[in-house]
């Protein structure tokens, strides 16, 4: 992992003992409410429905074991015993005191943590596949990139008052995993025509109430230019994105309006100013990020452990949460095992401060210290010999963590709804936890197989509904819940866009309808055909008429 | 006119609060009332005087029961006053 150089470690000092004086000048009233919001929300904190909510940064999804435990120490001295692991690889706290927020920044400040950049207008914390470093399918680790784009981004100065909100995301692998092409910029590790590691860049996807699915707008970009570049369509943006309507600003926008090939041309001749200027990275700074990712000591190991085998075929529950949870590793003996944040009937994404401690151990006892976040809202231990994956799925089991879901209708992404959020129009943690509690019957789930189910509580999208293959947004409706379901969204490298379905369903018959549409598909599948495959094949009207009839 | 109270959260820890006849309170029963659309302003005028122990007071629409209780009519009003619904034991409903 990276670790804070005297540059970093004074920065994030430095912004916990202004926020700290800040805080203190709201409290003796020297500042208004007026002045200070702006300021609280540059540190993360925001005000919820019930309280302030502190949002961490966890830098692309990364954890360390430490990190991980002084979350767990947050949770349960400042709040109220768990925190909510986001969509975005971060983590909030819901009940944390404005008094205490500086001693809570200065804790996380001693693990290199902070909140510094999770509000705003800004460029927000960059995010990764959660597999980084680890997967078999990956040509290079990302986060090497993550960290380069994290030091270029945080406080940089001329981007702190953009006209929206950016989001960056960056894959290694071929199968995307960080949903790159819903965001601002998507970046994909490719190799040139030499073999050298460059970028393909796409810009303009999002979400939100004009979701779309980003453009291509460089083949390949050499490593060393990377800043530079970014630099240059982060000023095309600022310069000509819309400031007038906070609806239309963000780059989608502008890459929409004018198109693709005109904002390459501007971002081109912006870089031809600045490309060998001083965001030229030098080979040198390049491998002292890259050095900090160097891989852990992995043993050598067999490809094939038979006690692993043997274990599966003991043990059948076992057997079915690697089939669900753990993934290929690039080494050979070693795996990736995903912890399921998603028990059935609970809430997706939250974790006690006793199961975050108990995953910093496991980390340590089978995974290098090593943990990652993944934007679904579960937890990751990226290396994990084989032969441990029993005593760890023993261990999970322990906590209630071994939920064997993951990729299935059980693993469902949901924002915190308006049970926790103020611009929620309607709640979606119950809608999740209804749906996870009808389908919870594992022969059932796993006869489905794979699909995604994404609920956001209002227009934001929070809970990336629109790129579920199957989404559901909590609208008002004459001041009750109703739940709109869009089908064929999809967040892999194949990004689209879900279709409303027709009209929307009220809350007590929305996990009906979810049933219809599953049992829907099971009738009408082929062979090991997944949802979206059937749904793609036949289109939206066997679902329609399942839903509505025929008339 | 509907019944109305004035609502806000508290500076310092963020909780949920309702404006009384001389003070804040976490119990929305309460809460002071305004029958009137001049005594909503009035009662926000004094909310308003208070920026330096709440953030962000507004008025919002209640219903007051036979036994004297106040529930609000938006279903996120009614939240404020418990609490998640997904996490009883947390927010005023655990009390």
């Amino acid at each position: 992992m990276y670790v804070y150089d005297e540059l970093d470690r004074g920065l994030v000092n430095e912004r916990v003992e202004e926020f700290r004086d800040q805080v203190s000048r709201r409290i003796s009233g020297e500042l208004t409410e007026e002045q200070f919001r702006p300021l609280r929300l540059m540190n993360g904190l925001y005000l919820q429905l019930h309280a302030y909510m502190l949002r961490v940064a966890v830098p692309y999804g990364v954890l360390s074991s430490t990190q991980m435990r002084k979350l767990a120490r947050i949770a349960r001295v400042y709040d109220r015993g768990y925190g909510h692991f986001t969509t975005r690889q971060n983590i909030q706290f819901n009940w944390p005191k404005l008094e205490e927020t500086p001693d809570i920044l200065a804790e996380l400040a001693e693990v290199e943590m902070h909140a510094i950049q999770t509000s705003g207008n800004c460029i927000r914390n960059t995010t990764a596949d959660q597999f980084a470093g680890a997967a078999a399918d990956e040509l290079e680790d990302p986060r090497i990139w993550c960290e380069i784009i994290r030091q270029w981004s945080t406080f940089h100065p001329e981007f702190t008052f953009l006209p929206r909100k950016f989001k960056i995301a960056v894959t290694g692998a071929v199968s995307d995993r960080a949903a790159i092409k819903v965001h601002d910029i998507g970046i994909v590790l490719v190799q040139g025509a030499d073999g050298e590691v460059g970028f393909e860049i796409w810009a303009g996807g999002g979400l939100g109430r004009t979701p779309m699915i980003a453009k291509k707008i460089r083949d390949f970009l050499p490593a060393a230019d990377l800043l530079s570049y970014l630099e240059a369509m982060l000023r095309v943006y600022n310069r000509f994105g819309r400031r007038d309507n906070k609806y239309k600003a963000r780059i989608k926008i502008l890459v929409h309006e004018i198109g693709a090939d005109a904002y390459r041309d501007a971002v081109e001749a912006e870089w031809a100013d600045i490309r060998d200027g001083a965001l030229a990275l030098p080979e040198q700074e390049i491998s002292r990020i890259r050095e900090a990712f160097t891989p852990p000591a992995f043993e050598v190991l067999d490809t094939a452990s038979t006690a692993f085998e043997a274990r599966k075929f003991e043990d059948r529950g076992f057997a079915r949460w690697v089939a669900s949870n753990v993934r290929r590793h690039k080494v050979a003996g070693y795996a990736i095992a995903n912890i399921s944040l998603k028990p059935a009937g609970g809430i997706p994404g939250d974790a006690t401060a006793e199961q975050m401690d108990a995953v910093a151990d496991y980390a340590d006892r089978w995974s290098f210290g090593e943990l990652r976040v993944a934007h679904e809202q579960n937890l990751v231990l990226p290396h994990v010999r084989q032969d441990d994956l029993y005593d760890l799925w023993l261990a999970l089991g322990s906590v209630e963590l071994d939920a064997p879901n993951i990729g299935t209708l059980g693993d469902i992404i949901a924002c915190p709804g308006m049970d926790y959020c103020s611009l929620a129009t309607a709640r979606s943690i119950p809608i999740a936890q209804q749906i996870s509690e009808r389908f919870a019957d594992l022969e059932r789930l796993h006869d489905i197989g794979s699909v995604s189910l994404n609920i956001s509580g209002c227009i934001n999208a929070c809970g990336h509904h629109h790129v579920g293959n199957i989404g559901i947004l909590g609208v008002d409706k004459k001041g009750e819940e109703f739940y709109q379901v869009t089908l064929g969204g999809q967040a892999d490298e194949n990004a689209s866009i879900g279709k409303i379905i027709g009209p929307g369903f009220a809350s007590d018959a929305i996990v009906d309808a979810i049933e219809t549409i599953i049992e829907t598909y099971l009738s009408v599948r082929q062979d090991d055909e997944s949802f979206i495959g059937t749904l793609n094949r036949l289109g939206q009207t066997p679902f329609k008429e399942a839903l509505y009839g025929t008339a | 006119m509907a019944l109305e109270i004035i609502t806000a959260n508290r500076l310092g820890d963020g909780l949920v609060i309702f404006l009384t006849a001389d003070g804040w309170s976490a119990r929305i029963d309460e809460a002071a009332v305004s029958e009137s659309k001049d005594a909503t302003a009035a009662l926000l005028a004094r909310a308003e005087a208070d920026a330096g122990l709440v953030v962000g007071p507004y008025e919002i629409t209640v219903e007051q029961q036979p036994d004297g209780s106040l529930h609000p009519v938006k279903y996120r009003e009614a939240l404020r006053t418990r609490g998640p619904s997904v996490r009883t034991d947390l927010g005023y409903q655990a009390a």
